[in-house]
């Protein structure tokens, strides 16, 4: 350690050996297995029309938008179990206004998310502050949320819906922000030149990338780019792997963790304003269970559940599984009460995986 | 000799006065004065529960003292946390809650100071500009990793124990404190801490160090203060002091 060699003894690490240990690998294993699986059973159905494509897209960006910034979170040692109940929370906060304030769509959207930005940082102080573990406050506001959210929407409305959204949001200049197509002009020019099918009117069999998968994409790339180019980045894996010692080194870990609460509320809001914009309602029991399956979509895209270590890519191909399997067992025919079973399993055994390959990728060098 | 002289404190990098601490009813240290020369090893000795601990704990900012006063490269002591007495030149060199594991050699030479470059409102990280210093800082000290982009998981616990040094002597600390920085280390291990200390000294940058082993406290150190039951027993120079007068100083048989 200590001798005069000036140059570092490099032990040459095999690109294969480091490409293993990357976290993203077992999730994108995944992704090839659960491709070729549907190829096979769900080949000649429709799933991998393009129809079929923007479908399973359509359900994997709704999560990945949710998952990216959890990964993030998880990454530095803390849960958000808030996130289902935002979702419906924040779906509330958007329609209620409008329907029966008349606020203009814009306006609740930017209430909507301050709210939910400011409900984030109440989590993550709430956790720094008490020392509490971030799966019992949150836990907490899980319960707290989804009451509120009933609470005052049949406070208000006598429902637990709240429809009428579409008539208002028409022409809103935030509107396209959250729902339609993009890309349409490129859609029907692959069309016309055959490489995407038309309906029997001549129509194009999709209109447009749903904008969704954009925002998905987007923050993904945003939080790699976070994660992995930015200081922000380290800061996160030092509070999630040896907090002790990042508080030590001086890096602001309470900052650090309520900030990344605030990115996971705000995700929520973002996924309520697609929901809610694209379906034109809100409902009270909108996004349950979502925080379990961001947390699925996070493990399988090898994130420890302990903290210190993960991606933000994997969490995409996480979400990536998610919406196909999901979306090929609609196709295959195989009764959907199955799908459960399927993700829990998958979870199981891509967290099994990835712990194998991580621990013979650490031996082996 | 086995009396403290109050000092000229113009040499001093850090010296103390008239300092106390008290917990509750607990008096961890009582009208200690001490003082650190500028670029000596000064190393500080004592039977577990003499105190030495918590005066170096006043020293870098994570207590303050209840009486006393402390006066840093010729200033009164201005900090009431580490993060201050970092800023002004004290690094501290913890025993093992110091690095990330998953962060590579270089992320954890660079933690809380990274270096970036701005593109608009954005603050990239500039990686080669990291890893070009941390080599340098590296062979400033000749310490030897396998490679900068390792991760520090797979270090062994010496290699470790430099890096945080050379991460405390990079940041331009005028002031190392290194609190048992061999305890948790095989033989070789140590040896090469201690090289590692010794390079410092001929780097004159200033280290106080914590310390049972009192072998190497003389291998080590320019002046020794022996501390006892919250008093500060006594100061020698470790060239003119042995083994067996440390261990009389220490428990009071002298």
């Amino acid at each position: 350690m200590v001798s005069e060699i000036r140059d570092e003894r490099v032990r040459s690490v095999s690109r294969l050996s480091r490409l293993l240990s990357r976290p993203e690998l077992g999730a994108a294993a995944g992704t090839v297995l659960v491709f070729v699986f549907f190829a096979i059973t769900a080949g000649s159905t429709g799933l991998f029309s393009a129809k079929g494509i923007v479908n399973f897209l359509e359900v994997s960006a709704q999560l990945g938008i949710l998952a990216a910034p959890v990964a993030l979170l998880m990454i530095a040692g803390e849960f958000d179990l808030s996130v289902g109940s935002m979702i419906g929370f924040a779906g509330i906060l958007i329609a209620i206004p409008a329907v029966f304030w008349g606020w203009p769509i814009w306006l609740s959207l930017l209430f909507t998310f301050a709210v939910c930005g400011g409900i984030g940082a109440l989590n993550g102080l709430a956790v720094v502050r008490t020392g509490l573990p971030s799966f019992i406050v949150t836990l907490g506001s899980l319960f707290m949320l989804r009451g509120l959210t009933l609470g005052l929407t049949r406070g208000i409305s006598g429902r637990t819906q709240v429809s009428g959204v579409h008539e208002l949001a028409q022409n809103d200049p935030l509107n396209s922000l959250f729902s339609g197509q993009v890309f349409t002009g490129l859609i029907a020019w692959l069309s016309d030149l055959g490489l995407i099918g038309k309906r029997a009117d001549g129509m194009p069999s999709i209109s447009g990338i749903p904008v969704s998968i954009v925002w998905w994409i987007a923050l993904t790339l945003a939080c790699t780019w976070l994660l992995t180019r930015s200081r922000f980045g380290n800061w996160i894996f030092a509070a999630g792997g040896e907090a002790n010692a990042a508080r030590n080194l001086g890096v602001p870990v309470a900052r650090t963790k309520i900030t990344l609460f605030v990115m996971t509320a705000l995700a929520a809001a973002l996924f309520a304003a697609v929901q809610v914009l694209v379906t034109g309602s809100a409902d009270t029991l909108r996004g349950t269970q979502k925080e379990f399956e961001a947390i699925i979509a996070v493990v399988i895209g090898g994130t420890l559940l302990t903290g210190g270590y993960g991606s933000a890519i994997g969490a995409m191909f996480g979400a990536l599984i998610f919406g196909v399997v999901q979306m090929g067992i609609f196709y295959t025919g195989i009764d959907t009460d199955w799908f459960k079973l399927f993700m829990g399993a998958m979870m199981v055994i891509a967290v099994l995986f990835n712990s194998y390959v991580r621990n013979r990728a650490m031996r082996s060098r | 000799m086995s009396a403290v002289s109050p000092s000229s404190a113009s040499d001093a990098i850090i010296a103390c006065n008239g300092l106390s601490k008290h917990f509750g009813g607990v008096r961890a240290f009582t009208d200690v004065a001490f003082q650190a020369r500028r670029g000596e090893v000064t190393a500080v000795i004592g039977d577990n529960g003499a105190g030495k601990s918590t005066l170096i704990r006043c020293l870098v900012g994570v207590h303050m003292p209840d009486a006393g006063s402390i006066v840093f490269d010729g200033r009164e002591h201005p900090f009431s946390n580490p993060d201050g007495a970092r800023k002004a030149g004290i690094e501290t060199v913890h025993q093992n809650l110091a690095l990330i594991d998953e962060l590579t050699v270089a992320q954890n030479l660079f933690l809380n100071r990274e270096l970036v470059r701005r593109i608009g409102p954005f603050a990239f990280l500039d990686r080669k500009a990291m890893k070009r210093e941390a080599r340098s800082m590296l062979s400033r000290l000749s310490i030897n990793v396998p490679s900068i982009n390792q991760r520090v998981r797979r270090l062994s616990g010496g290699q470790r124990q430099a890096i945080s040094i050379c991460r405390a002597v990079g940041s331009g600390a005028k002031l190392v404190v290194m609190d048992e920085p061999t305890a948790a280390l095989g033989v070789q291990e140590t040896a090469n801490v201690e090289a590692l200390i010794r390079r410092l000294r001929e780097q004159s940058v200033s280290v106080i160090l914590v310390s049972h082993n009192f072998d190497q406290v003389r291998r080590l150190s320019d002046q020794i203060w022996v501390m006892r039951a919250g008093k500060m027993a006594a100061t020698v120079r470790a060239s003119e002091t042995s083994g067996n007068e440390l261990v009389a100083l220490v428990t009071g048989a002298a």
